[in-house]
């Protein structure tokens, strides 16, 4: 017997459930892979950007951004356990006047040539002698040249300091043409002309033969100063992985939502089908169809749908992540890969398991409806009819009420692997908890409804009140979408509202300057800072210092800030109480409570200009833009304890009378053209703001997704319903009701479902919105946020798809509406 | 003496002599001048190149002679002269060492570089003492010593002289061209007896042989028109010495020409151009580098007729991988009237492209 044209045949017959099925596996399994693909294309080459500049290097000499003493290379160097070690000061530096930045390494070549030979440069033909040792020359990579429109032989001015420095191009760096980023030049040039004599940033080691890497770490470790700190090369890597992953995870499981959906989707459609055929599959089994074989003739159904869902996400997943690259860069926009050109790489294993995910969704949404038609006993099926066999009734409340009970705790449980599982687990929960919560809410509902009005909107209630489960088909995947959207909203919105508010409170003043973006190589000095103090209009003028600090091995460096800090913490945007000691103290973003597990009142060591100093942690504060930890100290204790006298930034207060245009102009002017960024604090918030937006385009995308896949779900179930319901919508013409009054039904209906959907799904949306920000968010990213909930946005939002889910619902029932009435109700006798 | 200035290009410094910059004041060669010893066995800082260069014989344990040579390079590069940073390359130290052992039938060879700083590579100027890494030369009372490590050989030799240095040219002051401003200070040691050991393979073993030293400096570069040089040391067996080179235009014709004899009872004669005559016998094609060098040579010194014959063809370094520069420097034999009366070291550069010198 060839049955596939009675079963996948049945798939072509509803062509609009079987098309929203597919599009929600589609969308599902494409931003799965688009996430998958566009972050494994930016690991990928990020990690051979790495290993180039690590070359054959076992072990790798790490300390704070500002550096530290290049005595400690003498002192390696001359170990017998280290057969070469390769001295780098890394500065980020500006091209003067533009905001193109580079990545300089100053190098020695003789050690380089040892230890990473794809970084020696290669002079230009008409390079002149030494020019790898000049101190006017710099060697840009190709890519490098390219990207700024220069050549061998060409100059380019860097700001160092304030001031501006111009070199030569002498040739380029051959094994890393493709990095856009780099420069190398001599160590002794770097040294003087950016004035970092003494410093070194990072010493390469290649080891003696026979030395075991692990042997010999511990053994350096304990000559170097304090915060100077051994790697080996892949930790750098892995920092970066570990920075992106929670954004990765998050995104990922955002699509395996969708995904959800879309199995769903698949659920209510076959479910409604399967209740449809029920006389049909009476037959097949009463002409000894096995109760095995029609299981797996409508799980292939569901597996059908799935698989074609799923290769197609997976094309189009492709295609979204090759535009995400070439629009929003590696990290999809969220600043963790900056400057990288990623390639996309087509990985066959990766692609089959999102195909078979989407496979997965298909034959999880079929499988139920599939159990329930075969355990049907064909005599009984035969002569009853099928809209009582509708699933759904009363659901499984408890078991709901045990679900919602279960995300409450999945919520206590601390961090796995620096990953969210409790917030994920939380809100699996709380979506499959609300889901066998709705029938019951459904009843409620039905039962508050009035028993007034029209004559449609009495038959739309009595439907609900008597056989939820068709609504509720409808309303579970609104459900889905809306707390998912809800949730989404709600978070965002929180997040906005807290990171513009933060703004605020860390952008006090009228004016703020910097010496360029590139903070290692641009900085004020001291006279440059009487200077500015000293300009007309200026009241008082307070200086940020930024370095970084390397407190444990393999984790990613802390921010070090000194700034003036009021002793009692009340300039920043302190969370919970502080406690101001005696002695010197610092303040700690939240992060360092995760990260490094430091409490408020407790005293750490900080390794400061090589010597560990004992400091007082006085309070916590919010930071929304470092998640790998970051530490304040008041300016004046850093000056003492480092000797460090140069700042980054100034805040400028001005006096009364001042003009805040004027003033900037005169600040601008103190160095030369392009050197001095002068910013109010409105722009630099409109700036974050934007750079905010863009970093969450992404989930602003998924939760248009989310609503068209509730949507999809209202029309797709009320097509299958519409047409198991001919025979009513015959019954009620009959008995006198107009086409006008049956789509007037419909309409209340789909509304009814939708706002049971939408209330259902406000209310998990909220319940999962809480979990994301005080779970998932803190687990990963390490911040806490305040609630702000966009009210007015999602009452717009929840009343436009209860319309729109009327307006589904009367298209969907159309078709079966313009049959003529006795036809019908004659249909089946 | 410019014969092995082109090494200085060492570390990847692809050169032209013509965009040099000549910011800083280098000591000049001057005529006159006079040699003193121990404190012109040390190095010379002032002047922008100077190396030590110990070739010779050896014999392995079984009795197999294998040569080996030895140069250090001190380079004074006039950059950074004020520069604060302990890493200003004022002075490099490079490092040339080869093993010539038949049976392998090519060079076992490796280098070093450095800039001298942080201990990692510096140099001595009251006695010879210059080191790179873990690869020194230095005077030590009477003998020197040289010891180096690499992955494929390693050897650790005493060289003791066995009389005063033999002053080249005039006391000592070099000319290599007509233009006497083409001058170096330049002495050789010759007769240097030899014992330590030499590691290869992996094994060590016991050696003994006669190996010669020259040390010299300048800062003048190649002079114009020069394509290359042929250069000779040799110890003979009757305990004299005999050092010659020329250098070559771009055709055969020899630009310059100079020699050295030093005979047994320590009195040296020194020959003008016109007495040297060095005539290609035998060419050998590089099988790596496809460059013919001449590995068989008549040297004509005044009245005396020499045959140079090498320990075995392929004696060529490329170290195009850092300099661009290929040369071709080994053991050779020397016979009068068909009879081996000494041995020594042969030079060759310049058959590829021209030498392009700092």
């Amino acid at each position: 017997m060839r049955l596939a044209p009675v079963f996948l045949g049945s798939l072509a017959r509803r062509r609009m459930a079987t098309l929203f099925s597919f599009i929600a596996i589609v969308l599902g399994v494409a931003l799965g892979m688009a996430v998958q693909a566009v972050h494994e294309a930016a690991l990928s080459e990020f990690g051979r950007g790495l290993r180039t500049l690590a070359g054959a290097a076992d072990l790798q000499v790490v300390g704070p951004r500002g550096g530290f003493d290049e005595n400690v290379y003498a002192l390696l160097a001359s170990r017998p356990e280290v057969a070469e070690a390769s001295p780098v000061l890394e500065l980020e530096i500006k091209r003067a006047g533009t905001e193109e930045t580079l990545q300089l390494l100053g190098v020695d070549i003789f050690a380089l040539a040892r230890v990473t030979p794809a970084l020696l440069p290669k002079p230009a033909a008409t390079a002149e002698r030494f020019a790898t040792l000049a101190d006017d020359s710099v060697f840009l990579s190709g890519a490098a040249q390219t990207a700024l429109g220069l050549k061998a032989g060409d100059t380019i001015d860097f700001q160092a300091g304030t001031r501006r420095i111009t070199l030569k191009i002498a040739g380029d760096i051959p094994g890393a043409a493709e990095n856009r980023r780099l420069a190398v030049m001599d160590i002794a040039v770097v040294q003087s002309r950016f004035d970092r004599i003494g410093r070194l940033t990072r010493i390469d080691l290649r080891l003696a033969e026979g030395v075991m890497p692990g042997a010999a770490r511990s053994a350096l470790q304990a000559l170097l100063p304090a915060g100077v700190l051994i790697e080996v090369p892949e930790a750098a890597a892995d920092q970066a992985a570990n920075l992106s992953r929670a954004y990765r995870v998050n995104l990922t499981l955002l699509a395996a939502i969708a995904l959800l959906t879309g199995g769903f989707l698949v659920f209510s459609a076959q479910a409604l089908s399967v209740v449809r055929r029920r006389t049909e599959f009476a037959f097949l089994r009463a002409l000894g169809l096995a109760r095995r074989s029609l299981f797996g003739w409508l799980l292939a159904e569901g597996a059908m749908v799935g698989l074609a869902g799923g290769v197609v996400g997976v094309v189009l997943g492709h295609g979204l992540a090759w535009g995400a690259l070439a629009v929003l860069g590696g990290d999809l926009g969220a600043g963790y890969f900056s400057g990288l050109t990623p390639v996309l790489k087509f990985q066959p294993q990766v692609t089959a398991v999102y195909v078979a995910l989407g496979l997965l969704a298909g034959i999880a949404g079929a499988w139920l409806p599939a159990r329930e038609a075969a355990t049907i006993a064909p005599a009984q099926a035969l002569k009853a009819g099928d809209e009582g066999a509708l699933p759904g009734g009363r659901g499984h409340p408890w078991l709901g009420l045990g679900l919602l009970a279960a995300s409450l705790a999945a919520c206590a449980i601390p961090p796995l692997d620096e990953l969210p599982v409790g917030g994920y687990l939380a809100v699996a929960f709380l979506l499959a908890g609300s889901v066998m919560l709705l029938p019951a809410l459904a009843a409620a509902i039905a039962r508050l409804l009035p028993d007034r009005g029209p004559v449609s909107a009495r038959l739309a209630a009595a439907r609900l009140g008597a056989a939820p489960g068709h609504a509720v088909v409808a309303a579970a995947g609104v459900l889905t979408s809306v707390a998912l959207a809800a949730a989404m909203a709600i978070m965002v919105a929180s997040f906005r509202d807290s990171v513009d508010q933060w703004l605020h409170q860390l952008l006090p003043a009228d004016l703020y300057l910097r010496a360029g973006q590139a903070r290692t190589s641009g900085y004020l000095d001291e006279a440059l800072q009487t200077r500015i103090a000293a300009v007309n209009g200026v009241d008082r003028s307070s200086f940020t210092r930024h370095d970084n600090l390397r407190l444990a091995g393999g984790k990613a460096p802390v921010a070090l800030i000194a700034r003036p800090l009021a002793a009692d913490g009340s300039n920043l945007p302190l969370v919970g109480r502080a406690q101001p000691g005696a002695g010197p103290a610092i303040w700690i973003s939240e992060a360092m409570l995760d990260l490094y597990g430091w409490r408020v009142g407790q005293t750490v060591a900080l390794p400061l200009a090589g010597k560990l100093v004992d400091l007082h942690v006085a309070g916590v504060w919010r930071d929304y833009a470092r998640q790998t930890g970051a530490i304040m100290i008041d300016l004046a204790d850093y000056r003492r304890l480092t000797g460090d006298r140069l700042v980054n930034d100034a805040a400028i207060d001005l006096a009364a009378d001042a003009d805040a245009g004027r003033v900037a102009a005169a600040l601008t002017a103190l160095a030369g053209p392009g050197v001095l960024e002068v910013a109010r604090p409105g722009e630099i918030r409109a700036l974050s703001l934007r750079i905010f937006d863009r970093t969450f385009a992404v989930t602003y995308l998924l939760e248009a997704v989310a609503i068209v896949i509730g949507l999809a779900g209202v029309a797709a179930s009320f097509a299958a319903l519409a047409a198991a319901r001919r025979r009513e919508f015959g019954m009620l013409r009959h008995l006198g009701l107009t086409r006008r009054q049956i789509g007037w039904m419909l309409a209340h209906e789909g509304a009814l479902a939708a706002g049971v959907g939408v209330a259902a799904g406000l209310l998990a949306g909220g319940a999962i919105g809480l979990v994301l920000i005080e779970v998932v968010n803190r687990q990963s990213f390490h911040w806490s946020m305040d609630l702000h909930v966009p009210w007015a946005s999602l009452a717009l939002f929840a009343a436009g798809l209860v319309a729109l889910a009327a307006l589904a619902a009367v298209l969907a029932g159309r078709q079966a509406m313009r049959q003529d009435a006795v036809l019908a109700v004659r249909e089946d006798w | 003496m410019e014969r092995r200035d082109f090494l200085l290009a060492l570390a990847g410094f692809a050169a032209s002599a013509a965009g040099a910059r000549e910011v800083v004041e280098f000591a000049r060669v001057l005529p006159g001048r006079k040699l003193i010893f121990p404190a012109d066995h040390g190095a010379h800082p002032d002047f922008r190149t100077e190396w030590w260069y110990a070739t010779g014989w050896l014999n392995l344990s079984e009795g197999r002679p294998i040569g080996f040579q030895t140069t250090f390079f001190r380079v004074r590069t006039g950059i950074g002269e004020d520069n604060a940073s302990a890493f200003a390359p004022r002075q490099l130290i490079l490092a040339h060492a080869a093993i010539a052992d038949p049976a392998l039938g090519r060079l076992r060879h490796d280098q070093r570089s450095a800039r001298v700083g942080f201990g990692r590579a510096g140099f001595a100027t009251d006695r010879t003492r210059v080191w790179v890494g873990d690869w020194r030369f230095e005077q030590d009372g009477g003998l020197y010593r040289a010891a180096l490590r690499s992955q494929e050989f390693a050897y650790d030799l005493n060289l003791v002289p066995n009389g005063p240095p033999m002053l080249n040219g005039l006391a000592g002051f070099s000319t290599k061209a007509s233009d006497p401003r083409h001058a170096s200070y330049y002495y050789s040691r010759p007769q240097l007896t030899v014992d330590g050991s030499v590691t290869l393979a992996g094994r060590p073993q016991q050696v003994t042989g006669q190996a010669w030293l020259d040390h010299e400096w300048s800062s003048e570069l190649l002079a114009d028109g020069a394509q290359g040089w042929d250069w000779i040391g040799i110890n003979l067996d009757d305990g004299s010495a005999l050092m010659a080179f020329r250098l070559r235009g771009d055709r055969e014709a020899a630009l310059w020409a100079a020699a050295s004899l030093r005979r047994a009872d320590g009195s040296t004669q020194i020959f003008p151009p016109a007495a040297i005559a060095f005539e290609p016998l035998r060419q050998w094609r590089s099988p790596r580098t496809g460059i013919t060098y001449p590995v068989e040579w008549r040297v004509r010194i005044e009245q005396r007729v020499f045959l140079l014959q090498v320990l075995m063809d392929d004696q060529e370094l490329d170290s195009r991988r850092s300099t661009g520069a290929i040369y071709w420097e080994g053991a050779v034999r020397l016979l009068e009237g068909g009879r081996e009366i000494g041995r020594g070291y042969l030079e060759m550069t310049g058959y590829g492209e021209r030498i392009r010198l700092g």
